[in-house]
């Protein structure tokens, strides 16, 4: 996965609530054993005119030329709820995504952004509000910046925000770590808690 | 937990992994393309239930273009792994939620995973049992562990007892009505009170099942005798002595009386009505005699605009009962709703009647096993007379994954867990209630509750 560090990118504000990862990508466009051909069936409900075909809807946000080479998605709140299904990060990936902005996310959807290198940040309702009102205004000038390494995602002149990341996931984005690997490293305790862990009962062979 | 990694992250080990063709078939091949072996092989179970048929006679062939290579290959990652395999046809295939508890692979006390987010449902047993995605799966797989951020807690209390005709489906969409979709957001759940200690195991698997809908982290309740006497003999629960060893465990498990939680939450068991939802969210709820809320009237202005998208898509109007409404499907199945008391009980409101005229009424049982046993007790018989298609077991479409769908702008009642636009296919209209509901609504070809059907009042 390739490291996050800083950006500076077109937004794209989509401030819905309750955004669901079958709305993200719906299961029907998930048709191969794959993470990848993804990127066209995001948001294919809503982006497409109707569900066979790809016909743009011109009233969905995305099909505005404007944010043609979006890579912020700001929205809101429980974004990512519903399923576990991690195509949905895939398909944001895969269409160009870099970070997403939102008062809170589904919790599994959350890590799988990690695991992935996209990064999701959690900002106040009304600073997520005052943002995506600037970047309407002019989205190919008006570029955000995201700064993973200070924690700050800037705006429009002197409006900058701070955002909380645990340590473990700012490490991996900004190092694109495959967790596997490291979790290996620890081998030994992993073995020391298998033959000290009471739980006799629980063992299956 | 194996040890601490620091900044309030575990590393947690996993004692059991589930998947499925869906979403594991993704994990085996990634593990397999970078030819990292599964630490412990014999604690992962796999099953096809999401994208398999459900029709009579099925095979690997599905109606989802591209669906058999999901089957196939899952089938093929499966058998190189040397992992667990309920395939198409044997007795234990099923839901993965509904087969894990059947099969006692779930326990008290264990740590539980399968990139499935209803993983959740399995808490009901005392087990810490969570959703998670492939890629967290293969680290499972691989590792052993997890790591993992402790969730904050929260306990939610339904007090005292349930009114007649009231079911645990209709106390998650209460809870989850009550407090949004996102009113869980962060925290691990535990039920427990009067009412959560009155339910049967499967009655619990339906509360804990929706906890995701809650957005919470997982839902889970302390075992107790009920637990117990549910796990007891079956196929992988510990036999003789580590069986008593268990006990022993388990004993040990509830939150003691004290315990703190980040938050607390308390409900009377007795306000709560059958519910069923009329939006596009698990969190768009109203009790099923009531009347559709006025979005004009929310204050917060994303829940307005939230409920007017919803309102449109579901085609009903604000101030109006719900109760009445034409339905054009009917399904009872998928893991929240599809086991041996569910099919009881919708079989009583069934028995001797007909489903309505222009209404697809549809039941696929939760296992192979249930069906298996529904079939024994006659219930088959009683679904098919009353006009219900009779399926095999599975998902089926409870979601839908470009198979079977009810048809465009199609008014569905459904004892499923997701009312998202276009889940149970493009532009279908799903209102969620328990299986009573949908079996009463069934038969009058409208929006009812069973009483209605009985006696034909509201
Ligand atoms: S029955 Fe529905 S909710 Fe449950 S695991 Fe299957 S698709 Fe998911």
């Amino acid at each position: 996965m390739e490291p996050f560090k800083k950006i500076t990118a077109v937004g794209v504000p989509l401030l819905r609530i309750n955004v669901d990862t079958d709305c993200i990508i719906p299961s029907r466009e998930m048709k191969k054993v794959s993470k990848v051909g993804l990127g066209e069936g995001l948001f294919a409900g809503w982006r497409y005119k109707d569900t066979s075909g790809r016909e743009p809807d011109p009233d969905f946000i995305l099909n505005d030329d404007r944010y043609s080479d979006a890579q912020i998605l700001l929205s809101g709140v429980n974004f990512g709820c519903g399923s576990s299904r991690e195509h949905a990060v895939w398909a944001l990936v895969e269409y160009g995504f870099k970070a997403i902005l939102a008062p809170s996310f589904g919790g599994i959807f959350y890590n799988n952004c990690t695991r992935n290198g996209l990064l999701p940040i959690i900002l106040a309702e009304e600073d997520i509000a005052l943002l995506a009102e600037w970047v309407a205004e002019n989205p190919q000038e008006n570029r955000l910046v995201i700064d993973l390494v200070r924690q700050i995602v800037s705006g429009p002149e002197a409006v900058a925000f701070h955002f909380d990341i645990s340590p473990q996931d700012k490490d991996m984005l900004l190092n694109g770590f495959d967790m596997i690997d490291v979790t290996l490293q620890r081998e030994n305790e992993i073995t020391a808690f298998e033959q000290q862990d009471r739980r006799i009962w629980a063992k299956l062979s | 937990m194996v040890s601490s990694l620091g900044d309030g992250v575990d590393l947690l080990y996993i004692d059991r992994i589930f998947l499925h063709e869906r979403t594991g078939s993704i994990a085996l091949k990634g593990l397999q393309e970078k030819k990292r072996p599964l630490r412990h092989p014999e604690n992962v179970f796999c099953t096809i239930d999401h994208i398999v048929d459900t029709l009579p006679g099925r095979g690997d062939e599905t109606l989802m273009m591209g669906g058999k290579d999901f089957i196939q290959s899952t089938r093929a990652s499966a058998r190189d792994a040397g992992i667990t395999f309920f395939d198409i046809g044997d007795a234990q295939q099923g839901i993965v939620h509904v087969i894990s508890p059947e099969q006692a692979i779930v326990l008290p006390g264990l740590t539980v995973i399968c990139p499935d987010s209803h993983t959740c449902t399995q808490g009901a047993f005392g087990a810490l049992a969570f959703g998670v995605g492939s890629t967290e799966a293969e680290h499972a797989m691989a590792t052993g562990c997890l790591r993992l951020e402790k969730p904050k807690t929260l306990q939610i209390s339904f007090e005292g007892q349930l009114s007649e005709g009231v079911t645990a489906k209709d106390m998650i969409l209460y809870l989850i009505g009550k407090y949004s979709a996102a009113g869980g957001s962060g925290y691990s759940v535990e039920f427990c009170g009067d009412a959560v200690s009155a339910l049967d195991m499967e009655a619990r698997m339906t509360l804990c099942n929706m906890a995701v809908e809650f957005g919470a982290f997982t839902g889970m309740i302390a075992p107790d005798e009920k637990t117990i006497a549910y796990l007891e003999g079956r196929p992988y629960a510990p036999k003789g002595v580590d069986w008593t060893r268990a006990l022993c465990d388990w004993q040990n498990l509830e939150s003691d009386e004290k315990a703190n939680f980040d938050k607390k939450i308390t409900i009377n068991a007795a306000d709560i009505p059958p519910m069923i939802t009329w939006g596009t969210s698990p969190g768009q709820a109203m009790a099923l005699d009531g009347l559709v809320p006025d979005s004009a009237k929310m204050s917060d202005p994303h829940a307005q605009q939230a409920a007017e998208k919803a309102l449109a898509y579901m085609d009903i109007h604000p101030g109006r009962p719900l109760s009445g409404l034409a339905i054009d499907g009917a399904f009872i199945g998928s893991c929240t709703n599809s086991r041996l008391s569910d099919l009881r009980r919708a079989g009583e409101i069934l028995k001797g009647r007909k489903v309505a005229e222009g209404v697809r009424a549809i039941c696929v049982p939760g296992s192979s096993a249930v069906k298996r046993q529904a079939e024994a007790e006659g219930l088959d018989r009683i679904f098919t007379d009353a006009g219900f298609e009779w399926r095999e077991s599975g998902c089926s479409m409870c979601f839908y994954a470009g198979g079977e769908s009810f048809g465009l702008e199609q008014r569905v009642v459904t004892s499923t867990n997701r009312n998202f636009e276009s889940r149970q296919g493009p532009r279908v209209r799903s209102h969620l209630a328990s299986p009573e509901t949908v079996a009463a609504s069934a038969i009058m070809g409208h929006i009812a509750s069973p009483k209605e059907v009985e006696d034909g009042t509201l």
